[in-house]
Protein backbone atom coordinates (compact mmCIF):
# COMPACT_ATOMS: atom_id res chain seq x y z
CA UNK A 1 0.00 0.00 0.00
CA UNK A 2 1.39 3.32 -0.85
CA UNK A 3 2.40 6.01 2.29
CA UNK A 4 -0.29 8.62 2.97
CA UNK A 5 -0.92 11.20 5.72
CA UNK A 6 -3.51 10.80 8.28
CA UNK A 7 -5.71 13.34 10.39
CA UNK A 8 -8.73 12.71 12.02
CA UNK A 9 -11.55 15.26 11.89
CA UNK A 10 -13.31 16.26 15.07
CA UNK A 11 -16.47 18.11 13.56
CA UNK A 12 -17.94 18.29 10.29
CA UNK A 13 -16.70 21.55 9.47
CA UNK A 14 -13.04 20.37 10.27
CA UNK A 15 -13.83 17.48 7.81
CA UNK A 16 -14.87 20.11 4.83
CA UNK A 17 -11.88 21.97 5.90
CA UNK A 18 -8.82 19.14 5.45
CA UNK A 19 -10.39 18.04 2.41
CA UNK A 20 -10.41 21.70 0.81
CA UNK A 21 -7.26 21.88 1.48
CA UNK A 22 -5.85 19.08 -0.19
CA UNK A 23 -7.38 17.93 -3.65
CA UNK A 24 -6.21 14.21 -3.15
CA UNK A 25 -6.91 13.86 0.09
CA UNK A 26 -9.80 11.14 0.82
CA UNK A 27 -12.34 10.76 3.75
CA UNK A 28 -11.91 7.38 5.26
CA UNK A 29 -14.98 5.82 7.32
CA UNK A 30 -15.52 2.35 7.39
CA UNK A 31 -12.83 1.61 4.63
CA UNK A 32 -13.92 -1.79 3.76
CA UNK A 33 -13.84 -0.40 0.35
CA UNK A 34 -11.46 2.79 0.22
CA UNK A 35 -8.58 0.18 1.91
CA UNK A 36 -9.10 -2.14 -0.71
CA UNK A 37 -8.79 -0.12 -3.80
CA UNK A 38 -5.57 1.40 -2.00
CA UNK A 39 -4.14 -1.86 -1.77
CA UNK A 40 -4.62 -2.47 -5.41
CA UNK A 41 -2.91 0.81 -6.09
CA UNK A 42 -6.22 2.01 -7.94
CA UNK A 43 -7.15 4.83 -5.19
CA UNK A 44 -3.73 6.63 -4.09
CA UNK A 45 -5.01 9.38 -2.05
CA UNK A 46 -2.08 11.26 -0.50
CA UNK A 47 -3.54 11.86 2.86
CA UNK A 48 -6.38 9.90 4.77
CA UNK A 49 -9.20 12.13 7.20
CA UNK A 50 -10.86 9.96 9.49
CA UNK A 51 -14.12 10.89 9.58
CA UNK A 52 -15.02 7.79 12.10
CA UNK A 53 -15.24 10.06 15.38
CA UNK A 54 -17.84 12.76 13.74
CA UNK A 55 -21.39 13.05 15.43
CA UNK A 56 -23.16 11.31 12.98
CA UNK A 57 -24.10 8.15 14.32
CA UNK A 58 -28.00 8.30 15.39
CA UNK A 59 -30.82 7.14 13.64
CA UNK A 60 -33.81 10.05 14.02
CA UNK A 61 -37.02 10.66 14.06
CA UNK A 62 -37.81 13.58 11.63
CA UNK A 63 -41.45 15.59 11.91
CA UNK A 64 -42.63 14.80 8.88
CA UNK A 65 -42.92 10.79 10.10
CA UNK A 66 -39.53 10.16 8.64
CA UNK A 67 -36.23 9.20 9.61
CA UNK A 68 -32.93 10.28 9.89
CA UNK A 69 -29.82 8.28 9.65
CA UNK A 70 -26.66 9.80 10.71
CA UNK A 71 -23.44 8.69 8.19
CA UNK A 72 -21.60 6.75 10.25
CA UNK A 73 -24.43 4.44 11.43
CA UNK A 74 -22.70 1.22 10.75
CA UNK A 75 -24.87 -1.12 7.70
CA UNK A 76 -24.89 -4.05 10.36
CA UNK A 77 -26.69 -1.56 13.28
CA UNK A 78 -29.06 0.21 10.93
CA UNK A 79 -30.29 -3.16 9.46
CA UNK A 80 -31.35 -4.61 12.72
CA UNK A 81 -32.54 -0.99 13.83
CA UNK A 82 -35.79 -1.21 15.23
CA UNK A 83 -37.21 1.64 13.28
CA UNK A 84 -35.79 -0.29 10.16
CA UNK A 85 -37.50 -3.03 11.04
CA UNK A 86 -40.97 -1.39 11.85
CA UNK A 87 -41.15 1.01 8.94
CA UNK A 88 -38.66 0.12 6.50
CA UNK A 89 -37.97 -3.45 6.16
CA UNK A 90 -37.08 -3.53 2.49
CA UNK A 91 -34.21 -1.36 3.60
CA UNK A 92 -33.21 -3.92 6.24
CA UNK A 93 -33.85 -6.68 4.16
CA UNK A 94 -31.40 -5.46 1.06
CA UNK A 95 -28.41 -4.39 3.74
CA UNK A 96 -28.80 -7.84 5.04
CA UNK A 97 -28.53 -9.13 1.47
CA UNK A 98 -25.04 -7.68 1.02
CA UNK A 99 -21.91 -7.99 1.77
CA UNK A 100 -21.00 -10.57 5.48
CA UNK A 101 -21.42 -9.35 9.00
CA UNK A 102 -17.58 -8.56 10.07
CA UNK A 103 -18.07 -5.78 6.95
CA UNK A 104 -21.41 -4.85 7.09
CA UNK A 105 -20.42 -4.11 11.04
CA UNK A 106 -17.44 -1.44 9.36
CA UNK A 107 -18.98 0.12 6.55
CA UNK A 108 -21.14 3.14 7.18
CA UNK A 109 -24.42 4.30 5.55
CA UNK A 110 -22.57 7.05 3.95
CA UNK A 111 -19.73 5.17 2.79
CA UNK A 112 -22.07 2.22 1.16
CA UNK A 113 -23.02 5.04 -1.57
CA UNK A 114 -19.48 5.84 -2.39
CA UNK A 115 -18.03 2.64 -2.78
CA UNK A 116 -17.21 2.11 -6.32
CA UNK A 117 -17.42 -0.67 -9.25
CA UNK A 118 -16.36 -4.10 -8.91
CA UNK A 119 -15.67 -4.19 -12.06
CA UNK A 120 -12.43 -6.60 -12.70
CA UNK A 121 -10.96 -4.36 -15.29
CA UNK A 122 -11.22 -1.24 -12.93
CA UNK A 123 -9.11 -3.02 -10.20
CA UNK A 124 -7.22 -4.61 -12.66
CA UNK A 125 -4.57 -1.46 -13.07
CA UNK A 126 -2.51 -3.38 -16.07
CA UNK A 127 -5.41 -2.71 -18.45
CA UNK A 128 -7.28 0.22 -19.68
CA UNK A 129 -10.31 1.43 -17.78
CA UNK A 130 -12.36 5.00 -18.47
CA UNK A 131 -13.27 5.43 -14.41
CA UNK A 132 -9.85 4.54 -13.31
CA UNK A 133 -7.84 6.35 -15.53
CA UNK A 134 -10.27 8.94 -18.35
CA UNK A 135 -9.40 8.25 -21.70
CA UNK A 136 -8.15 5.01 -21.63
CA UNK A 137 -10.61 3.18 -22.95
CA UNK A 138 -12.88 0.28 -21.44
CA UNK A 139 -11.60 -3.13 -21.38
CA UNK A 140 -14.91 -4.93 -20.38
CA UNK A 141 -16.76 -3.62 -23.76
CA UNK A 142 -14.84 -5.94 -25.66
CA UNK A 143 -14.07 -8.59 -22.32
CA UNK A 144 -15.25 -10.34 -19.98
CA UNK A 145 -18.60 -8.70 -18.99
CA UNK A 146 -21.49 -11.16 -17.51
CA UNK A 147 -21.61 -8.87 -14.46
CA UNK A 148 -21.92 -5.59 -16.24
CA UNK A 149 -24.75 -3.66 -17.07
CA UNK A 150 -27.22 -3.81 -19.44
CA UNK A 151 -29.29 -0.60 -19.00
CA UNK A 152 -28.04 3.36 -19.16
CA UNK A 153 -24.14 2.04 -20.42
CA UNK A 154 -22.32 4.58 -22.62
CA UNK A 155 -19.26 3.69 -24.97
CA UNK A 156 -16.84 5.10 -22.46
CA UNK A 157 -18.23 2.38 -19.72
CA UNK A 158 -20.19 -0.73 -18.60
CA UNK A 159 -19.52 -1.04 -14.90
CA UNK A 160 -22.43 -1.33 -12.52
CA UNK A 161 -23.01 0.24 -8.88
CA UNK A 162 -22.93 -2.58 -6.63
CA UNK A 163 -24.65 -1.67 -3.90
CA UNK A 164 -27.97 -3.68 -2.38
CA UNK A 165 -28.87 -0.87 0.36
CA UNK A 166 -29.34 1.90 -2.38
CA UNK A 167 -31.23 -0.24 -4.76
CA UNK A 168 -34.08 -0.23 -1.30
CA UNK A 169 -33.16 3.25 -0.62
CA UNK A 170 -34.29 4.34 -4.37
CA UNK A 171 -37.39 2.69 -3.64
CA UNK A 172 -37.63 4.74 -0.88
CA UNK A 173 -37.04 8.08 -2.54
CA UNK A 174 -34.49 8.67 0.06
CA UNK A 175 -32.96 12.12 0.29
CA UNK A 176 -28.98 12.63 0.82
CA UNK A 177 -27.99 15.05 2.65
CA UNK A 178 -24.35 16.48 2.51
CA UNK A 179 -22.34 19.37 3.86
CA UNK A 180 -19.47 21.53 1.98
CA UNK A 181 -17.29 24.84 2.04
CA UNK A 182 -20.62 26.35 0.90
CA UNK A 183 -22.68 25.23 3.40
CA UNK A 184 -25.37 22.29 3.22
CA UNK A 185 -27.46 21.04 0.77
CA UNK A 186 -29.88 18.26 -0.12
CA UNK A 187 -29.73 15.68 -2.82
CA UNK A 188 -32.54 13.18 -4.12
CA UNK A 189 -32.05 10.12 -4.12
CA UNK A 190 -32.27 9.92 -7.86
CA UNK A 191 -29.68 12.57 -8.88
CA UNK A 192 -27.53 11.40 -6.60
CA UNK A 193 -25.54 8.66 -8.23
CA UNK A 194 -24.94 9.16 -12.18
CA UNK A 195 -24.86 7.27 -15.49
CA UNK A 196 -21.64 6.71 -17.02
CA UNK A 197 -22.00 9.27 -20.46
CA UNK A 198 -18.03 10.66 -21.08
CA UNK A 199 -17.46 10.93 -17.52
CA UNK A 200 -17.61 7.22 -15.79
CA UNK A 201 -15.00 8.52 -13.65
CA UNK A 202 -17.49 10.37 -11.54
CA UNK A 203 -20.18 7.89 -9.69
CA UNK A 204 -22.00 10.31 -8.11
CA UNK A 205 -22.80 14.31 -7.79
CA UNK A 206 -21.15 14.57 -4.69
CA UNK A 207 -18.64 17.80 -4.46
CA UNK A 208 -15.04 16.08 -3.61
CA UNK A 209 -15.07 18.54 -1.13
CA UNK A 210 -18.36 17.63 0.18
CA UNK A 211 -19.17 15.07 2.66
CA UNK A 212 -22.62 13.01 3.50
CA UNK A 213 -23.99 13.72 7.14
CA UNK A 214 -27.31 11.93 6.65
CA UNK A 215 -29.66 10.03 4.59
CA UNK A 216 -33.06 10.88 5.34
CA UNK A 217 -36.54 8.87 4.73
CA UNK A 218 -39.47 9.60 4.27
CA UNK A 219 -42.90 8.74 6.26
CA UNK A 220 -43.59 6.08 3.36
CA UNK A 221 -42.12 3.04 4.33
CA UNK A 222 -43.95 0.02 2.75
CA UNK A 223 -44.35 -2.18 5.32
CA UNK A 224 -46.82 -4.77 4.34
CA UNK A 225 -46.05 -5.41 0.71
CA UNK A 226 -42.38 -5.24 -0.15
CA UNK A 227 -39.62 -7.73 -0.63
CA UNK A 228 -35.72 -7.61 -2.04
CA UNK A 229 -34.70 -10.24 -4.18
CA UNK A 230 -30.99 -10.79 -5.14
CA UNK A 231 -30.14 -13.35 -7.55
CA UNK A 232 -26.08 -14.05 -7.51
CA UNK A 233 -23.91 -16.85 -8.05
CA UNK A 234 -23.74 -18.04 -4.59
CA UNK A 235 -26.33 -17.99 -1.96
CA UNK A 236 -24.48 -15.45 0.07
CA UNK A 237 -21.78 -13.01 0.36
CA UNK A 238 -21.75 -12.27 -3.53
CA UNK A 239 -22.54 -9.54 -5.50
CA UNK A 240 -26.08 -9.31 -7.29
CA UNK A 241 -26.22 -10.53 -11.06
CA UNK A 242 -29.49 -8.70 -10.68
CA UNK A 243 -31.39 -7.87 -7.63
CA UNK A 244 -34.97 -5.74 -7.28
CA UNK A 245 -36.43 -3.88 -3.91
CA UNK A 246 -40.20 -3.47 -4.39
CA UNK A 247 -42.71 -1.47 -2.33
CA UNK A 248 -46.43 -1.85 -3.19
CA UNK A 249 -49.37 0.09 -1.51
CA UNK A 250 -52.60 -2.28 -2.09
CA UNK A 251 -56.11 -2.47 -1.27
CA UNK A 252 -56.87 -6.05 -1.74
CA UNK A 253 -55.66 -7.58 -4.88
CA UNK A 254 -55.60 -4.09 -6.49
CA UNK A 255 -52.22 -1.91 -6.72
CA UNK A 256 -52.57 1.46 -5.48
CA UNK A 257 -48.83 3.04 -6.03
CA UNK A 258 -45.87 0.61 -7.06
CA UNK A 259 -42.76 1.18 -6.77
CA UNK A 260 -39.37 -0.92 -8.20
CA UNK A 261 -35.63 -0.44 -8.74
CA UNK A 262 -32.86 -2.92 -9.84
CA UNK A 263 -29.71 -3.07 -8.85
CA UNK A 264 -26.57 -4.72 -11.08
CA UNK A 265 -28.23 -3.79 -14.12
CA UNK A 266 -26.62 0.19 -14.61
CA UNK A 267 -24.27 2.49 -12.96
CA UNK A 268 -26.94 3.58 -10.54
CA UNK A 269 -29.88 1.68 -9.21
CA UNK A 270 -32.29 1.59 -11.92
CA UNK A 271 -36.15 2.92 -11.40
CA UNK A 272 -38.29 3.81 -14.77
CA UNK A 273 -41.86 5.81 -13.72
CA UNK A 274 -43.40 4.58 -16.92
CA UNK A 275 -42.55 1.09 -15.66
CA UNK A 276 -44.52 1.74 -11.94
CA UNK A 277 -46.93 3.88 -13.92
CA UNK A 278 -48.24 0.51 -15.74
CA UNK A 279 -49.32 -1.13 -12.74
CA UNK A 280 -51.06 1.25 -10.55
CA UNK A 281 -54.80 0.84 -10.63
CA UNK A 282 -53.85 -3.11 -12.18
CA UNK A 283 -54.79 -5.97 -10.51
CA UNK A 284 -51.89 -7.76 -9.35
CA UNK A 285 -51.29 -10.74 -12.00
CA UNK A 286 -47.86 -12.04 -13.51
CA UNK A 287 -49.35 -10.82 -16.49
CA UNK A 288 -49.09 -7.60 -15.24
CA UNK A 289 -46.11 -7.89 -13.54
CA UNK A 290 -44.29 -9.00 -17.22
CA UNK A 291 -45.66 -6.07 -18.94
CA UNK A 292 -43.95 -3.81 -16.29
CA UNK A 293 -40.82 -6.04 -16.68
CA UNK A 294 -41.30 -5.69 -20.10
CA UNK A 295 -41.48 -1.79 -19.99
CA UNK A 296 -38.67 -1.25 -18.04
CA UNK A 297 -36.64 -2.92 -20.19
CA UNK A 298 -37.49 -2.16 -22.81
CA UNK A 299 -34.00 -0.39 -23.71
CA UNK A 300 -32.15 -2.83 -22.33
CA UNK A 301 -28.75 -4.13 -24.33
CA UNK A 302 -26.88 -7.28 -23.52
CA UNK A 303 -23.05 -7.54 -24.48
CA UNK A 304 -21.17 -10.97 -25.27
CA UNK A 305 -21.34 -12.60 -21.73
CA UNK A 306 -24.44 -10.45 -19.89
CA UNK A 307 -27.65 -11.11 -22.83
CA UNK A 308 -28.56 -13.08 -20.01
CA UNK A 309 -29.00 -10.70 -17.78
CA UNK A 310 -32.07 -9.31 -19.56
CA UNK A 311 -34.29 -12.31 -19.14
CA UNK A 312 -32.88 -12.85 -15.33
CA UNK A 313 -34.16 -9.24 -14.83
CA UNK A 314 -37.16 -9.87 -16.40
CA UNK A 315 -38.31 -13.20 -14.11
CA UNK A 316 -36.63 -11.87 -11.29
CA UNK A 317 -38.94 -8.28 -11.52
CA UNK A 318 -42.28 -10.63 -11.84
CA UNK A 319 -41.08 -13.40 -9.31
CA UNK A 320 -40.19 -9.77 -6.95
CA UNK A 321 -43.77 -8.27 -7.61
CA UNK A 322 -45.40 -11.44 -6.87
CA UNK A 323 -43.56 -12.01 -3.82
CA UNK A 324 -44.12 -8.14 -2.81
CA UNK A 325 -48.24 -8.26 -4.23
CA UNK A 326 -48.09 -11.36 -1.78
CA UNK A 327 -47.08 -10.17 1.58
CA UNK A 328 -44.26 -12.78 1.31
CA UNK A 329 -40.98 -11.04 1.08
CA UNK A 330 -37.59 -12.43 0.15
CA UNK A 331 -36.05 -14.09 3.39
CA UNK A 332 -32.54 -13.24 3.51
CA UNK A 333 -31.57 -16.65 5.99
CA UNK A 334 -33.43 -19.37 4.22
CA UNK A 335 -32.66 -18.84 0.57
CA UNK A 336 -35.60 -20.68 -1.14
CA UNK A 337 -37.11 -18.51 -3.62
CA UNK A 338 -40.86 -18.47 -3.68
CA UNK B 1 5.42 0.51 -4.20
CA UNK B 2 6.02 4.30 -5.75
CA UNK B 3 4.98 7.26 -3.19
CA UNK B 4 1.92 9.18 -4.41
CA UNK B 5 2.28 12.27 -6.86
CA UNK B 6 3.16 15.23 -4.65
CA UNK B 7 2.17 17.75 -7.79
CA UNK B 8 -0.85 18.61 -7.09
CA UNK B 9 -0.86 19.25 -3.49
CA UNK B 10 -1.02 23.13 -2.73
CA UNK B 11 1.66 24.07 0.04
CA UNK B 12 1.66 24.67 4.06
CA UNK B 13 -1.57 22.82 3.66
CA UNK B 14 -0.50 19.32 3.58
CA UNK B 15 -1.42 16.66 6.28
CA UNK B 16 1.95 15.17 7.52
CA UNK B 17 2.47 11.77 6.24
CA UNK B 18 4.18 10.87 9.49
CA UNK B 19 6.19 7.02 9.48
CA UNK B 20 5.07 6.61 13.42
CA UNK B 21 2.27 7.75 15.38
CA UNK B 22 1.26 6.36 18.48
CA UNK B 23 -1.43 4.58 18.78
CA UNK B 24 -3.14 2.95 22.23
CA UNK B 25 -5.20 -0.49 21.85
CA UNK B 26 -6.35 -3.04 24.75
CA UNK B 27 -5.07 -6.24 23.28
CA UNK B 28 -6.40 -9.43 25.14
CA UNK B 29 -6.93 -7.30 28.05
CA UNK B 30 -3.72 -5.67 28.35
CA UNK B 31 -3.01 -2.45 27.24
CA UNK B 32 -0.17 -1.60 24.29
CA UNK B 33 1.23 1.18 22.96
CA UNK B 34 2.44 0.44 19.88
CA UNK B 35 4.39 3.39 17.19
CA UNK B 36 3.58 2.52 13.50
CA UNK B 37 2.92 4.02 10.47
CA UNK B 38 -0.62 4.77 9.21
CA UNK B 39 -0.69 2.67 6.68
CA UNK B 40 -0.02 -0.07 9.23
CA UNK B 41 -3.70 -2.52 9.18
CA UNK B 42 -4.72 -3.74 12.64
CA UNK B 43 -4.26 -7.26 11.21
CA UNK B 44 0.04 -6.80 10.46
CA UNK B 45 0.03 -4.42 13.98
CA UNK B 46 -1.19 -7.61 15.62
CA UNK B 47 1.35 -10.14 13.61
CA UNK B 48 3.94 -8.38 12.97
CA UNK B 49 4.04 -5.90 15.72
CA UNK B 50 2.99 -7.96 18.49
CA UNK B 51 3.51 -11.15 17.15
CA UNK B 52 -0.05 -12.03 17.77
CA UNK B 53 0.22 -14.74 15.25
CA UNK B 54 -3.17 -16.37 15.93
CA UNK B 55 -5.09 -13.81 13.30
CA UNK B 56 -4.27 -15.40 9.75
CA UNK B 57 -3.41 -13.34 6.36
CA UNK B 58 -5.65 -15.01 3.99
CA UNK B 59 -6.69 -12.88 1.03
CA UNK B 60 -5.58 -9.70 2.43
CA UNK B 61 -8.52 -7.97 1.12
CA UNK B 62 -11.68 -8.79 2.77
CA UNK B 63 -12.98 -11.26 1.10
CA UNK B 64 -12.19 -14.80 3.36
CA UNK B 65 -12.96 -13.74 7.19
CA UNK B 66 -9.28 -15.57 8.21
CA UNK B 67 -8.44 -12.03 9.97
CA UNK B 68 -11.26 -11.76 11.73
CA UNK B 69 -11.30 -10.14 15.24
CA UNK B 70 -13.44 -8.56 18.06
CA UNK B 71 -12.81 -4.96 18.05
CA UNK B 72 -14.83 -3.09 20.68
CA UNK B 73 -16.87 -6.91 20.73
CA UNK B 74 -17.87 -6.42 17.04
CA UNK B 75 -16.47 -9.02 14.68
CA UNK B 76 -14.32 -6.94 11.72
CA UNK B 77 -12.29 -7.91 9.02
CA UNK B 78 -8.95 -6.60 10.64
CA UNK B 79 -6.77 -6.69 6.99
CA UNK B 80 -9.11 -3.82 6.10
CA UNK B 81 -9.28 -1.87 9.61
CA UNK B 82 -6.35 0.38 9.87
CA UNK B 83 -5.13 0.38 13.13
CA UNK B 84 -4.71 4.25 13.45
CA UNK B 85 -8.34 4.58 13.22
CA UNK B 86 -8.61 2.48 16.15
CA UNK B 87 -7.04 4.51 18.81
CA UNK B 88 -8.24 3.65 22.17
CA UNK B 89 -9.83 0.52 21.25
CA UNK B 90 -10.21 -3.02 23.00
CA UNK B 91 -8.99 -5.82 20.85
CA UNK B 92 -9.63 -9.57 21.27
CA UNK B 93 -7.79 -11.92 19.04
CA UNK B 94 -8.01 -16.05 19.10
CA UNK B 95 -5.45 -15.38 21.89
CA UNK B 96 -7.62 -13.99 23.98
CA UNK B 97 -10.71 -16.06 24.09
CA UNK B 98 -9.08 -18.91 26.41
CA UNK B 99 -9.71 -17.92 30.10
CA UNK B 100 -7.09 -19.27 32.58
CA UNK B 101 -5.84 -22.26 30.53
CA UNK B 102 -9.71 -23.07 30.09
CA UNK B 103 -10.47 -23.12 26.42
CA UNK B 104 -13.73 -21.53 24.90
CA UNK B 105 -16.42 -23.35 24.92
CA UNK B 106 -16.69 -22.51 20.99
CA UNK B 107 -12.57 -23.55 20.99
CA UNK B 108 -13.80 -26.90 22.66
CA UNK B 109 -16.73 -27.14 20.16
CA UNK B 110 -14.88 -27.00 17.26
CA UNK B 111 -12.49 -29.68 18.76
CA UNK B 112 -15.46 -32.06 19.74
CA UNK B 113 -17.15 -31.66 16.10
CA UNK B 114 -13.76 -31.76 14.34
CA UNK B 115 -14.73 -28.56 12.31
CA UNK B 116 -11.38 -27.94 10.61
CA UNK B 117 -9.24 -29.56 8.49
CA UNK B 118 -5.87 -27.43 7.49
CA UNK B 119 -7.39 -25.27 10.52
CA UNK B 120 -6.19 -21.97 8.37
CA UNK B 121 -9.46 -20.44 8.57
CA UNK B 122 -10.45 -21.35 12.50
CA UNK B 123 -9.23 -18.68 14.12
CA UNK B 124 -11.22 -16.23 12.43
CA UNK B 125 -14.40 -18.90 12.26
CA UNK B 126 -14.21 -18.62 16.13
CA UNK B 127 -13.79 -15.15 16.24
CA UNK B 128 -16.69 -14.69 13.63
CA UNK B 129 -18.67 -16.93 15.88
CA UNK B 130 -17.77 -15.01 19.37
CA UNK B 131 -19.49 -11.99 17.71
CA UNK B 132 -22.76 -13.95 15.97
CA UNK B 133 -23.58 -15.15 19.23
CA UNK B 134 -22.71 -11.90 20.81
CA UNK B 135 -24.98 -10.31 18.52
CA UNK B 136 -27.79 -13.15 19.42
CA UNK B 137 -29.74 -13.06 16.32
CA UNK B 138 -29.05 -16.25 14.39
CA UNK B 139 -30.34 -18.96 15.94
CA UNK B 140 -31.54 -21.69 13.31
CA UNK B 141 -28.89 -23.34 11.15
CA UNK B 142 -29.87 -21.74 7.87
CA UNK B 143 -29.55 -18.44 10.42
CA UNK B 144 -26.13 -19.59 11.12
CA UNK B 145 -24.78 -20.64 7.91
CA UNK B 146 -25.97 -16.84 6.50
CA UNK B 147 -24.47 -14.74 9.35
CA UNK B 148 -21.60 -16.75 8.91
CA UNK B 149 -20.74 -16.30 5.52
CA UNK B 150 -17.82 -13.77 5.40
CA UNK B 151 -15.76 -16.89 6.65
CA UNK B 152 -14.54 -19.20 3.84
CA UNK B 153 -13.21 -22.62 4.57
CA UNK B 154 -11.54 -23.86 1.33
CA UNK B 155 -11.63 -27.99 3.20
CA UNK B 156 -15.15 -27.20 3.66
CA UNK B 157 -15.69 -28.20 7.24
CA UNK B 158 -18.90 -26.01 7.09
CA UNK B 159 -21.54 -28.80 8.75
CA UNK B 160 -19.24 -29.23 11.30
CA UNK B 161 -18.38 -25.85 12.33
CA UNK B 162 -22.59 -25.19 12.23
CA UNK B 163 -22.64 -28.09 14.69
CA UNK B 164 -20.12 -26.20 16.53
CA UNK B 165 -21.48 -23.24 17.05
CA UNK B 166 -24.53 -24.49 17.70
CA UNK B 167 -23.20 -26.42 20.87
CA UNK B 168 -21.21 -23.43 22.07
CA UNK B 169 -24.28 -21.55 21.57
CA UNK B 170 -26.17 -24.07 23.83
CA UNK B 171 -23.33 -24.02 26.30
CA UNK B 172 -23.12 -20.13 27.10
CA UNK B 173 -26.51 -19.51 26.94
CA UNK B 174 -26.72 -17.07 24.06
CA UNK B 175 -23.96 -14.85 25.38
CA UNK B 176 -20.07 -14.40 24.74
Amino acid sequence: MINFGYARANDVAEAVRLIAADPNAKFIAGGTNLVDLMKEDVERPTSLIDITRLPLTKVEETSGGGLRIGALVPNSDLAFHPLIGQRYPVLGSAILAGASQQLRNMASTGGNLLQRTRCAYFYDTATPCNKREPGSGCSAINGINRGHAILGTSEACIAVHPSDMCVALRVLDATVHVAGPSGERAIAFADFHRLPGDTPQRDTNLGRDEIITAIELPAQGFTKNYTYLKIRDRLSYAFALVSVAVGLEMDGNTIRQARFALGGVAHKPWRDPTAEAALNGQTASPEVFRRAADTLLRDAKGYAHNTFKIELARRATIRALSQAARGTPQSQSNKKIV
Amino acid sequence: MAPASTAARPSGKRIPTPDKMSVSLTVNGRETQLNIAPWTTLLDALREHLDLTGTKKGCDHGQCGACTVLVDERRVNSCLTLAVMKDGAKVTTIEGLATDGALHPLQQAFIDHDAFQCGYCTPGQICSAAGLIAEGRAKTPDEIREMMSGNICRCAAYPNIVAAIQQAMTAMGGKS
